[in-house]
């Protein structure tokens, strides 16, 4: 291990990777549990050359993101999941006009108010869309410090590849935990030029450039809307990330994201010990989803079954079910009210499961 | 002046469309201001020299479509939001100058909270707030500005202030902010207020310009086609009614008051 | 393996984050994997607090513990609420200047440590919880005295450099009143 390594919060080292992607912009409104953010961007952008503003509400942060992305800098803001909830709006704007931008959520308790203790019922509004119309944003989901600094780096990254707004969809586990993080796979770098479209001081000479996302013509809107579809298509095939952990042999395949994707590696570790196969196949972009790599797990001799956590009632197992189409049983453990998993909240269903594929204790039904 | 030649013979032009209009046809109702409204931006813009550093906002409404008239870079945003995609952007191109284009829902209800925070914390931005007490592209439904006793869609017995409040007075509430530089109220009922609308407009741009802070403009128009009258009874209307209820005037110089600042330190001596 | 999990706790504004994050830090210069994790609840702004810390050879799971072997408690909620959770054989450090009970448990190894007044003697109130930290390195034996005191120097921040030999001292005289204690029982 080398002495590149920094011990910081989860919250923290994700600004540290958006200073290095040469973010100028960060604009948000206090929530925990991700004020770190904001605090850390307020005392240090200025050191990058960029500028923060604490804005009146997550409502104007999407939109002063909005508008610095519009003149081609590199602009982020982050919040937890009420304030998510409040830059739906900004960001169907954003996708439609396909300005890459990139918009954390370190995810904590709901529906309402809820509480502030980690949690993932925001899976649904960060992979399919989240505010009115048809778009999607481009979704990666940390699972330590390390990757809450590096996946920022890459949403950036993949933001202005693909013109497209990003999310980082992290839990309160992650966003608060110190972990070592080692920044040499972020080096510093400019953004790419955009002075094909941005909106800027320089016009002389050029035709102007306009940003919008009304075609009042159905026929043209369709038009416009395709060529969004068309872009996501390709992402879908050219984009999907996912890591495997003992799956070569699994009996049974859990699929988790975030703080439970940890636990559920120590599960496995307590299980294998016992002899039994178990496997972790951890999605890194919920969107686009790995269907087709689960899919393949579920075409497999060796897997009998599919197993499911989230602290959540039950979002991605959807997709889940999607990639696994009725051909292995699929089960559920959820974890839910902000509480956090244990290593035997994974062990015990599992033991169960390889005892009886079928076991109903855990099998995941949808009528 | 300009000299154009037509069939060989030369004419000089004593009149032209400002650089900063596209040629697009304005697409606005017959009688409606916006359309002498965007000319004078547009003038100014030209005076000023500085349409090529310009970035237009526009906003939800019957504005929605400014960005077709101006021409320069523009961006079309969320119902309300101008003024926070503004603050984004000319933070990022302090050398930009930044217009918005509002109405009164966009700017006087659902955007308030972005109008007074982008105007308190003195953003270099001009603000161009079209009141024509009504809203316009849904049809004529009642406004934040409408006024007390006028029929719309939404108030259909006329707006009463004990179930609905008063019309409200943007201008005079934000001129007392710290962050405004330049607040002022215009009409574009006459030629004369025309002309006066457009000194206006400028000084809102200079203060932007000389990086004094927020500037509005809010900008007295009429919609005699939501208002069910004609265009000469619209404008007739808004000299009557609106002017009363929303006096004409400066309400925040920043030029006006150094002066009197350095008057009262001389005073001091 | 090695798989080390601590619970500090105690009120706000002792310290308790600190010498989670100063241990962890440690175990990340002994090139071991390290988390930490506040409570980060309302209960954190001047309440009761509490941090979690895991250290290990493999791959951290969950930074969360529920069944630690280390474990600090600066107040007497703390030792409430703590004590019984923890794992046989576990190191127990108790501030008896706010927890005056003893624990029942024969499974345990307690060290029982007067930290405030150790830390007023050095000189400063603020160093009993990095005086329970060294009773703690000295009961747990995990970490080299450098690595800590590389953790202290850290944790302090530019403003507070002064007070480094005091914080260092502190750490030192809270091992120091461990290990007595240790060798009386293993008498």
């Amino acid at each position: 291990m080398s002495d590149e390594r920094v011990f910081m919060k989860g919250n923290h080292a994700a600004c540290e990777g958006a200073y290095r992607a040469g973010c100028k912009g960060y604009f948000g409104y206090p929530i925990t549990p991700q004020n770190e953010v904001t605090e850390y961007m307020s005392a240090h952008i200025w050191e990058h050359g960029g500028t923060f503003i604490q804005s009146e509400s997550e409502v104007a942060a999407i939109n002063m993101v909005m508008g610095a992305s519009a003149t081609g800098t590199r602009a982020m803001t982050s919040s937890s999941s009420p304030g998510i909830s409040l830059k739906q709006e900004g960001l169907s704007y954003i996708a439609m006009m396909e300005l890459p931008m990139v918009v954390m959520n370190v995810v904590r308790c709901g529906p309402g108010l809820g509480n502030i203790a980690p949690h993932q019922g925001d899976y649904f509004q960060a992979t399919k869309g989240g505010g009115h119309g048809d778009y999607r944003l481009i979704t990666l989901a940390p699972n330590s410090v390390q990757e809450m600094a590096q996946f920022v780096y890459d949403a950036f990254n993949l933001a202005d590849k693909w013109r497209n707004p990003a999310m980082v969809l992290t839990d309160g586990t992650i966003g608060q935990m110190m972990e070592p993080v080692d920044y040499t796979t972020m080096p510093w770098m400019d953004p790419p030029d955009k002075s094909e479209w941005q909106l800027d001081e320089f016009q002389e000479g050029r035709e102007r450039h306009v940003l919008t996302s009304i075609w009042l013509d159905p026929a043209d809107m369709a038009v416009a809307h395709e060529k969004l579809i068309e872009k996501y298509e390709r992402l879908k095939r050219e984009e999907v990330r996912y890591t495997e952990y003992l799956t070569d042999d699994a009996e049974v395949l859990v699929v988790a994201i975030g703080s439970p994707s940890r636990v559920t590696h120590s599960a496995i570790r307590i299980l294998r010990q016992e002899g039994l196969k178990v496997g972790l196949l951890r999605p890194i972009t919920v969107w686009p989803f790995p269907y087709s790599a689960i899919r393949e797990y579920a075409d497999s001799k060796h897997v009998k079954a599919i197993l499911v956590a989230e602290m959540n009632w039950g979002q991605m197992v959807e997709d889940v079910k999607l990639s696994v189409l009725g051909k292995k049983p699929l089960h559920f453990v959820p974890k839910h009210g902000g509480l956090t998993f244990t290593p035997e909240d994974l062990t015990e269903p599992i033991r169960e499961i390889l005892k009886n594929p079928e076991s109903p204790n855990t099998l995941w039904h949808v009528s | 002046m300009d000299v154009v030649t037509i069939e060989g013979n030369e004419y000089k032009v004593v009149a032209q469309r400002p650089k900063s209009l596209t040629d697009k046809p304005f697409t606005y109702c017959p009688g409606c201001n916006h359309g002498t409204t965007h000319k004078i931006i547009a003038e100014v813009i030209d005076e000023l020299g500085i349409q090529h550093r310009c970035i237009g906002i526009a906003s939800v409404g019957c504005s929605v479509f400014s960005y077709e008239f101006f021409d320069f870079d523009f961006i079309s945003v969320p119902h309300g939001r101008a003024l926070a995609v503004a603050t984004g952007a000319k933070r990022m191109r302090p050398n930009s100058v930044l217009m918005t284009y509002q109405g009164d829902g966009d700017l006087a209800a659902i955007g308030i909270a972005e109008t007074i925070h982008a105007c308190n914390r003195g953003e270099r931005v001009t603000c161009i707030f079209v009141n024509n007490a009504i809203y316009g592209m849904t049809g004529g439904q009642m406004a934040p500005t409408t006024l007390l006793g006028m029929k719309t869609t939404t108030s259909p017995l006329g707006r009463d202030a004990k179930r609905i409040g008063w019309p409200i007075k943007m201008s005079e509430m934000l001129a007392p902010l710290p962050g405004a530089a330049y607040i002022a109220r215009v009409s574009m009922h006459d030629a004369k207020h025309i002309l006066k609308a457009k000194a206006a407009i400028k000084k809102a741009f200079r203060a932007q310009l000389e990086d004094k802070g927020f500037s509005m403009v809010e900008v007295l128009s009429n919609c005699n086609v939501n208002w069910h009258v004609t265009p000469q009874e619209g404008v007739k209307f808004v000299e009557e009614h609106m002017t009363k209820n929303f006096p004409l005037g400066v309400y925040k110089d920043v030029w006006e008051d150094e002066k009197a600042a350095k008057q009262t330190d001389k005073e001091k001596g | 393996m090695l798989l080390e999990e601590y619970i500090f706790a105690g009120f706000g504004g002792q310290g308790i984050m600190t010498i989670g994050q100063i241990i962890a830090y440690a175990g990340m210069l002994q090139d071991f994997y390290t988390a930490w994790i506040p409570s980060y609840g309302p209960e954190s702004r001047g309440g009761t607090a509490n941090c979690n810390v895991v250290i290990s050879d493999e791959i951290i799971g969950s930074p969360h513990t529920h069944h630690p072997n280390g474990v600090i408690v600066m107040n007497a909620p703390s030792f409430d609420k703590f004590e019984p959770m923890m794992a046989s054989g576990g190191v127990l450090v108790v501030n008896t200047n706010l927890s005056p009970k003893r624990s029942e448990r024969d499974d345990l190894s307690v060290v029982y440590i007067p930290t405030a007044d150790i830390a007023m003697e050095i000189g400063h109130p603020v160093l009993a919880s990095v005086t329970a930290l060294g009773a703690f390195a000295a009961a747990r034996g995990v970490f080299d005295d450098a690595h800590v005191e590389k953790g202290i120097d850290w944790a302090l921040p530019a403003r507070h450099k002064d007070m480094l030999e005091m914080n260092i001292k502190a750490y030192q005289e809270g091992k120091k009143a461990a290990e007595a204690q240790l060798k009386t029982a293993t008498k």
